[in-house]
């Protein structure tokens, strides 16, 4: 098998075990996501254990990953370059978070989330797609 | 339509291990960061040698997440507000998170996976940003929905 078509079947099974990993932890279910941001109701502190378990994976992988030379099956890690912590950044992560606690869908979940067939649902991707359409031109 | 939900801490932390391993193996072989807002959005700009991975990992995705369908019988998705408001919340997300360069996945698992203080400080703006919203909408307006 080619690097590229090897490359695509790892993609295909990092994105199996990502989706799987967000169904089991029910990080699917915007009802689990507003709750762990609700602290002031009936909070539940399920996505704190995701968060933990996935940190608990990728801090020492990464850091060991990082000091090879090169990935597996490419030329170079594509690492983002940008540094800097500037406006931009911060207007990005609030608006998300304001539709994040709105909808208490992110990006993965609501890819996963269409598989219900909810028109909500649907709706919600079509305008996560419009949204990051539009921001994409604003370079 | 506030649903309450239960702590289930051991599948949180399996659900959270897989998503980690799925990084790992992401960065590791192929020399990319599992951020889904970054996957998607380079669908959206198609590069020559940037569609097919994606497309793939997305389509993995899904396949877990119909696996785990078939197994249990359901996802369990409870949308908590109207279509209306569904369809203003996608476009925040999909706004703020292409020109913050990240999500849940990209800055909060990948970035701070490899302790970058951008990602760190975009994962707690959103957090915060998200916890305030939730705040307004259950305790401030009430039912908005």
């Amino acid at each position: 098998m080619s690097a590229q078509a090897s490359r695509i079947v790892v993609a295909l099974l990092a994105g199996l075990l990502f989706g799987l990993g967000l169904s089991i932890s029910q990080m699917v279910n915007p009802a689990k996501v507003i709750n762990f941001l609700d602290v002031a109701g009936h909070w539940d502190p399920t996505l704190a254990l995701v968060m933990g378990g996935a940190l608990f994976v990728t801090v020492p992988t990464f850091r060991w990953v990082l000091r090879r030379p090169a990935p597996l099956l490419d030329g170079r890690f594509h690492l983002p370059d940008k540094r800097d912590i500037d406006a931009r950044l911060i207007t990005g992560a609030v608006l998300f978070g304001v539709g994040w606690g709105l909808g208490g869908l992110c990006p993965g979940p609501a890819v996963v989330a269409l598989l219900t067939g909810f028109a909500s649902v649907l709706v919600f991707v079509g305008a996560m797609l419009a949204g990051s359409w539009l921001a994409s031109r604003l370079n | 339509m506030e649903t309450i939900t239960h702590f289930t801490p051991w599948s949180g932390l399996l659900g959270g291990l897989l998503i980690g391993l799925s990084a790992a193996l992401l960065l590791w072989v192929n020399g990319r960061i599992a951020g889904i807002s970054g996957i998607v959005g380079g669908l959206l700009s198609p590069a020559q040698g940037e569609t097919a991975w994606r497309a793939s990992f997305l389509i993995g995705m899904l396949a877990g997440g119909a696996t785990y369908l078939l197994a249990t019988g359901g996802l369990g998705v409870a949308v908590q507000v109207n279509t209306g408001l569904m369809a203003v919340a996608g476009l925040l997300v999909g706004f703020g998170t292409r020109l913050g360069g990240g999500c849940t996945s990209g800055h909060g698992v990948c970035g701070i996976g490899r302790l970058s203080q951008r990602s760190i400080v975009a994962t707690g703006s959103f957090m915060l940003a998200a916890a305030v919203t939730v705040f307004v909408v259950r305790h401030v307006l009430g039912a908005a929905a």
